[in-house]
């Protein structure tokens, strides 16, 4: 028998358990040599799957079965059914699962729950960092398989658009599952590493920062070099002869900057390389990389030329900074006018900790973005079109797992949502692949009726509470609007010019 | 002795989960409610003492299964014997393959035994054994993973089909597995048979010597397995779907011949989002997955 195997006594099963293992009831488990009640929420994922808490300490997790309750009572009804669990009918011209009433400041609102199957679906990933991820246009890769591509990039962050029916179904199986698992897993709130073409390796998880190349982000940059130099000119003026804000965008510098001649900063005969965009702004002064201010460069002296005789002097104090203020140098030109590195002084390191201070936390944002189609809207509305129409005049909110969508104007239902305002492991999949996300439209039963609602189908909100015991309540996340909050235009008003 | 097993009833106030070390079963009974009750009562007296009767005889019941074997003593490992002594001449099994399957059917037999349900199942962890009395019929939901909600589809059991027996295996589940399938659900007239077919059935779905399976001693990862040192899958990559298909295949055979001797009544076989089904009898057939024409497409 191996040594480091420990024996469970909790049953008489007597299981031998190796480090790092579990006992044959998976509720005990060998950590480091000691035997130890597993993480409750490995177990409780286990439990939940057979439908039920097993133990008293889990009991706070039952399965996420789509109820939202309101923070406090008043008018606008305090629970709130989403439509993750609700599963989905087919043909679609039968009812949505759920069709619910609740009064809402003595109306009778009603929402209409389903779970859409999507294939017309994907996430725009918003990466905040400057280091250079990919080009754009390039194929970004989940194991191995194209799920998406890079895309125009942002102030301050890089973008990906990932998923899509091409690559869901227009492609190889692999690529389709690949796909798919990608988009569950970052819609779901899990890590998933990337590697985007000719460019970096990247792990991408909602509301974390991002991993580049093994490397966490810290802090999003506050602006381009350029912008940088006009937002702390005052603040080195008098401290410092020079600054180069090293930016893969624009770098800037202090003395031939705007901010800096009406400053009076002299001229210091600094030679940039790169293109000159306006004075003291440079595009291209290096290639894109992952190390200072977005570029390749682990040396910020390589971007510089020689200094002008004529206007340098020996002692010229340069200070050189990326626009996160993550990485800087401190330098003194020397007889041959030539830079030394020094010590960053105390004044210098002032603003420098100022600039990083200005970064916000450097993080990854998944926005859901799907195109409800008629079938799923035939499911709410006997006349498919006169729900679109309804959207889109804002007498009816539509919600994805109960976070706030915003609804792109136009034609049909096209929405995106932020994942991590929805409730854990609101979406799941289906091995076509395609996945499977939350959708609920809530309108008062007024105007249900008038868009050919299934008002037969109508359920009291009483009845789902009462019976069925499936469901889990969780707390509605204070950032969200209430769904059933009014907001909703009555049924007279004309269509809306808000978007 | 002090109890160890923990007899309640869920939240729904309807299904009783009984609780013993690894044994986890979900019990629910259909019928006049006093009729539910007694069969409650009767199901959770006959509980307490299963566990102990297994682990009295665990050392005969992790050992390889053979003709020449005695028989064990306890009704629970009786039936496991049962359940998997067809396969002995010719695989490798231990009674241990149809452990879930011989606690639910156990369970079942003595609710069924006690008092007259028009309904009732036991759900061991997926293995399930069901009683169902003239004109009666559950519906069975199946998932392609047990790590991932998905849709994959459902089956009806009906009074009428002779299956009273459902179960699972595959080698993302509890128990180890030598082959390769996400999943493999057998239906087969008792649960413990059902348990016995889906492990055979899942060792066969496999690719031996294939790069992208990862496989362990399974005395290594757990010292006391009645597998020993036989390989068991921890890991499956990416296969083609030529691969996967071969796979398949060779789970299929085994399955068909299962079938035409009358060990199972039908199976779902499940491998990177591809399936086939092997068997088709009245209702009670596994529901083909879902193609296109099943889904809502948003």
């Amino acid at each position: 028998m191996a040594d480091d195997a420990i024996r469970c006594d909790a049953c008489p099963v007597l299981c031998y358990i190796k480090p790092g293992r579990t006992g044959s009831c998976d509720r005990y488990g060998n950590h480091e040599g000691k035997l130890v009640r597993l993480d409750p929420h490995v177990v409780l994922h286990r439990a939940v799957e057979r439908g039920e808490a097993v133990k008293p300490f889990l009991e706070r997790g039952r399965e996420w079965d789509g109820t939202l309750i309101g923070q406090s009572g008043g008018s606008h009804g305090e629970t709130f059914v989403t439509a993750i669990g609700a599963g989905t009918t087919y043909p679609d011209y039968k009812p949505a699962p759920f069709i619910i009433s609740s009064k809402v400041e003595g109306v009778d609102m009603v929402t209409v729950v389903t779970e859409g199957i999507f294939s017309y679906c994907g996430v725009k990933v918003k990466i905040d960092t400057d280091r250079h991820l990919g080009a754009e246009c390039s194929t970004v890769r989940a194991q191995g398989e194209a799920v998406g591509h890079v895309t125009t990039s942002e102030y301050g962050s890089q973008m990906l658009s990932l998923g899509g029916v091409r690559h869901l179904t227009g492609g190889s199986r692999h690529e389709g599952t690949a796909t798919c698992e990608t988009l569950l897993n970052l819609c779901n709130g899990q890590a998933v590493e990337l590697k985007i073409d000719d460019g970096a390796k990247v792990v991408v998880q909602a509301g974390n920062p991002p991993i580049v190349d093994g490397v966490q982000e810290e802090r999003m940059r506050v602006g381009c070099g350029s912008a940088t130099i006009g937002m702390f000119a005052k603040q080195w003026f008098g401290k410092v002869d020079e600054v180069v804000a090293v930016d893969d965008h624009i770098t800037g510098v202090l003395s031939e900057h705007q901010a800096g001649k009406l400053l009076g900063v002299p001229e210091t005969g600094i030679k940039l390389k790169g293109r000159r965009s306006t004075p003291g702004r440079y595009f291209q002064v290096a290639e894109p990389g992952t190390a200072w201010g977005g570029t390749e460069i682990d040396d910020p002296l390589t971007i510089l030329g020689k200094f002008n005789a004529k206007k340098a002097w020996p002692g010229l104090r340069l200070l050189m900074v990326s626009t996160t203020g993550e990485h800087h140098g401190y330098f003194e030109l020397d007889e041959d006018l030539k830079p030394r590195e020094k010590e960053l002084p105390g004044d210098l390191r002032e603003s420098v900790a100022r600039i990083k201070e200005n970064c916000e936390p450097a993080l990854c944002t998944v926005l859901f973005m799907a195109g409800a189609g008629g079938s799923l809207r035939a499911g709410v509305t006997e006349n498919p079109v006169k729900l679109t129409h309804s959207v889109s005049d804002a007498f009816t909110r539509v919600t994805c797992g109960g976070a706030p969508v915003y609804v792109w104007p136009g034609g049909g239902i096209t929405f995106m949502a932020d994942v991590t305002r929805m409730p854990q492991d609101a979406f799941g999949y289906v091995p076509t692949p395609a996945l499977v996300a939350p959708i609920e439209f809530t309108l008062r039963l007024a105007d249900y009726a008038a868009l050919g609602g299934y008002v037969e189908h109508v359920r009291p909100l009483s009845s789902i509470i009462a019976k069925d015991e499936g469901r889990q309540r969780v707390t509605a996340r204070a950032e969200n609007p209430w769904p059933l909050e009014s907001g909703m235009k009555p049924a007279t008003t004309v269509k809306s010019k808000k978007r | 002795m002090k109890q160890r097993a923990q007899i309640r009833m869920l939240a729904d106030g309807r299904r009783m989960h009984l609780h013993d070390g690894p044994i986890d079963l979900i019990v629910e009974a259909f019928g006049a409610p006093c009729a539910i009750e007694a069969a409650y009562h009767a199901a959770g007296a006959r509980f307490v003492t299963v566990l102990d009767e297994l682990c009295g005889e665990l050392w005969y019941l992790r050992r390889r299964c053979s003709p020449e074997n005695e028989w064990p003593q306890g009704a629970v490992a009786r039936r496991m014997v049962a359940a998997v002594m067809p396969y002995a001449p010719q695989y490798f099994i231990t009674p241990m393959a149809a452990v879930a399957g011989a606690v639910a059917e156990e369970i079942l037999a003595t609710m069924v035994a006690a008092v007259e349900l028009s309904s009732a199942y036991v759900n061991d962890g997926g293995d399930i054994a069901v009683y169902l009395s003239p004109g009666e019929k559950f519906v069975v939901g199946m998932v392609e993973r047990p790590d991932r909600r998905s849709l994959l589809g459902t089956t009806t059991v009906h009074a009428a089909d002779p299956v009273r027996g459902i179960a699972t295996s595959g080698w993302r589940g509890r128990s180890f597995s030598l082959g390769i399938a996400d999943a493999v659900t057998v239906l087969a007239d008792r649960a413990a048979a059902a348990d016995a077919a889906a492990t055979i059935i899942a060792n066969a779905v496999d690719l031996p010597g294939h790069p992208e399976v990862v496989r362990s001693p399974a005395c290594e990862l757990a010292p006391d397995s009645d597998l020993g040192n036989r390989l068991v899958t921890q890991a499956v990559g990416q296969l083609t779907l030529q691969e996967a298909d071969q796979a398949l295949q060779a789970g299929s055979r085994t399955a068909e011949l299962l079938l035409r001797m009358g060990l199972i009544r039908s199976a779902a076989l499940s491998l990177q989002g591809e399936t086939r089904v092997v068997g088709d009898i009245g209702e009670s057939r596994i529901a083909t997955p879902l193609g296109e024409r099943g889904y809502v497409h948003a």
